[in-house]
């Protein structure tokens, strides 16, 4: 089991960074490499750039914690967390979190990547306005 | 119209594969050809000894820390300046067939180009360049990608799979169900990565290859240069060549390496004298990185499984330099066998047994540092064939297509033109050169830092994972070309280690601008 944690500051409230985490459907916007999505209740499959969907379940979308959480049901994942906290670090500042808990540890180490990405789109986006 | 370039690379290649160099066992006659008729180098580094550092720098003419791509799985900046966009700029149409590598394989999301390329169904795609203008990726106008097996997204492993679906079964799984380096054994032997492959010889990596390089220069204008890269993913593990080949060199009748003694007794005694981590994978309680089996532990590694390894890592190197034959062939064909420079190198070594070991890791020895290259300018330039015996690098190849190209290196290359014989070395200062370890994975990093001259190889650890920082090996290539003693610790070589760490440090602080380091986005 591999646990890795990227993390990034944001100019801009922590509300309005949790709006775009808290929109399970808005995943094709900030997390390069997803091309689209369909939700349904606490599914989610999401589809990748090479044709490769991955479903997954939503754990716990809480505003007042302002925590996303997901894990990916794929069988090729012995285990997957994704946790993704929004913490207000002052009245325009926030710290936007993005957790990885997997195994494989490979898999782990290939996700967190991609949430590096997900973190800079999700600043530009936030900061955007 | 100037001269053009043909770049060959291949992969985990030893100095000693090659006839030219010494090798015994694979018949190499294109490349030993080019060897004599051009400068062979005796002792080219590489600025790392896995793949993607080493790739990076050959683009960029800079070491890994200046580059930022400093282990395999770090993906080389997408505005890092690369050699192809000058050549591109002086008017050469400019080409990258087979294996790149310069962004990470590992990618289920499509998010690198390499990655994308095959999909998009594009030759190139428009990036931001090193100086803030948009171009073709990394200056090249085309790309088609190969890497060592037939999955995954690549444009031959989509070739194989719409035109040979048969066959992909043939080749080994070069990676386990937990996406790890698979330790599984084949062949005869039962040796890890081997597997005796049905797929027919015309279909494989290697002849693919070559293939669309033929067709690509085909392609090309008779009035404008051009330069192209053709990277062959062999021989790198798994060891896996059309079994129609494989009896080319019979494994039985292979002999073992000079530098596998067959006692383990011996074996050990000679890694012992060396850094603690190198008999912590001997005995398989420490991998500190991606690049060889996890689950795999040296100390299993059998003779015969070192014979069968070499013999079809022979095989492989035999297909290359026949795949090269046919493209060099087709020059001449279209009558521009004396407007090329050809040049042949490969990224990093391989252990092939050395030591009781197979594949690579931070272990800085001539098994995985020392590696074939040959520089056969273009015949129209009249240049005196040679021998270079003086230490070369990788990272001096962009500043040689530059100069080929008539063009000025800029000032982001760190690399001096490659000398053409040994005065040429001496004028110049070229005595010495760095090689660079930095990998951090699952709570495990190692830093190396290593400098060979003629006489000794050198290497110092940082503070890491299972080095103090107060570790290091010094060998004299002089009275131990095969790095079997340790001096490290000898009182009577106190001032020659002086000396040599005077050089790293001087590396270490060398002026000029470093990339941010890269963040690891996969295993590899």
């Amino acid at each position: 089991m591999a646990s890795l944690r990227h993390e990034i500051r944001i100019a801009a409230t922590a509300d309005a960074v949790w709006s775009i985490v808290t929109r399970p459907e808005s995943i094709p916007e900030w997390f390069p490499g997803i091309v689209s999505c369909t939700v349904d209740g606490t599914v989610r499959v999401v589809k990748t750039a090479i044709g490769l969907e991955m479903p997954e379940e939503i754990l716990t979308n809480d505003p007042l914690l302002r925590r996303f959480a997901y894990r990916i049901t794929s069988p090729v994942y012995k285990f997957h967390l994704g946790t993704i906290d929004v913490i207000a670090l002052g009245e325009r500042e926030s710290l936007c979190v993005y957790s990885t808990t997997a195994e494989p540890d490979t898999l782990a180490l290939i996700v967190a990547g991609g949430t590096v990405a997900a973190l800079a789109q999700i600043k530009q986006l936030a900061e955007a306005g | 119209m100037g001269r053009k370039i043909l770049f060959i690379t291949t992969d985990q290649q030893r100095y000693d594969t090659l006839g030219v160099n010494g090798g015994t066992l694979a018949r190499t006659p294109v490349l030993d050809a080019l060897a004599r008729e051009g400068v062979r180098y005796e002792r080219c580094q590489p600025t790392s000894v896995v793949c993607m550092p080493s790739r990076a720098s050959m683009l960029t003419g800079q070491f890994p820390s200046t580059h930022g791509a400093w282990m395999n799985g770090v993906p080389l900046a997408i505005d890092a300046p690369s050699v192809a966009e000058n050549l591109h700029d002086a008017g050469y149409a400019t080409a990258l067939i087979g294996k790149a590598h310069f962004e990470p394989f590992m990618d289920p999301f499509g998010r690198f180009a390499e990655n994308s390329l095959a999909s998009l169904g594009v030759p190139t795609i428009e990036q931001p360049w090193f100086d803030g203008r948009r171009g073709v990726h990394r200056g090249f106008d085309y790309l088609e990608f190969a890497t060592h097996g037939v999955m995954g997204p690549l444009h031959y492993a989509k070739w194989m799979m719409a035109n040979h679906p048969e066959s992909l079964g043939g080749f080994y799984q070069v990676v386990d169900g937990e996406l790890n380096v698979n330790a599984e054994g084949g062949g005869d032997s039962g040796a890890p990565q081997v597997k005796y492959n049905d797929v027919a010889r015309e279909w494989y990596h290697t002849d693919w290859v070559a293939d669309r390089t033929i067709r690509w220069l085909d392609d090309q204008r008779e009035d404008r240069d051009w330069f192209c890269w053709m990277s062959f993913p062999d021989p790198h593990h798994p060891w896996d060549p059309p079994r129609s080949e494989i009896g080319r060199v019979p494994w039985r009748d292979v002999g073992l390496p000079a530098n596998y003694p067959e006692r383990a007794s011996e074996r050990e005694a000679i890694i012992d004298q060396k850094a603690r981590h190198w008999r912590a994978w001997y005995d398989g309680t420490l991998v500190s990185n991606y690049e060889a089996p996890a689950k795999w532990v040296p100390a299993t590694l059998t003779p015969d499984q070192v014979r069968e390894v070499n013999a079809l890592n022979a095989v492989e190197v035999e297909l290359i330099d026949e795949a090269i034959g046919r493209v060099l062939s087709r020059l001449d064909e279209k009558g521009w066998g004396d407007d090329v420079d050809v040049i042949f190198t490969t990224d990093h070594g391989e252990f092939q047994g050395d030591f009781g070991f197979l594949f690579k890791g931070p272990y800085h020895v001539d098994a995985l540092m020392r590696l074939p290259l040959i520089w056969r300018p273009a015949r129209s330039t009249k240049t005196a064939p040679g021998v270079v015996t003086a230490p070369v690098s990788l990272v001096s190849l962009a500043a040689t297509f530059l100069s080929v190209a008539g063009k000025p290196a800029p000032a982001w290359v760190e690399g001096d033109v490659l000398p053409q014989n040994d005065d040429e070395a001496r004028t110049r200062g070229q005595d010495a050169t760095v090689t660079e370890w930095d990998s951090s994975l699952f709570g495990v990093d190692v830093h190396v830092r290593s400098v060979l001259t003629k006489e000794y190889l050198y290497t110092e650890y940082d503070k890491g994972t299972l080095h103090e920082g107060t570790e290091g090996e010094l060998y004299d290539l002089r009275d131990d070309p095969l790095q079997r003693v340790n001096l490290f610790d000898d009182s009577t070589r106190v001032n020659i280690r002086a000396s040599l760490h005077e050089r790293l440090r001087s590396h270490a602080d060398r002026p000029g601008e470093r990339a941010t380091p890269g963040i690891v986005m996969a295993p590899v």
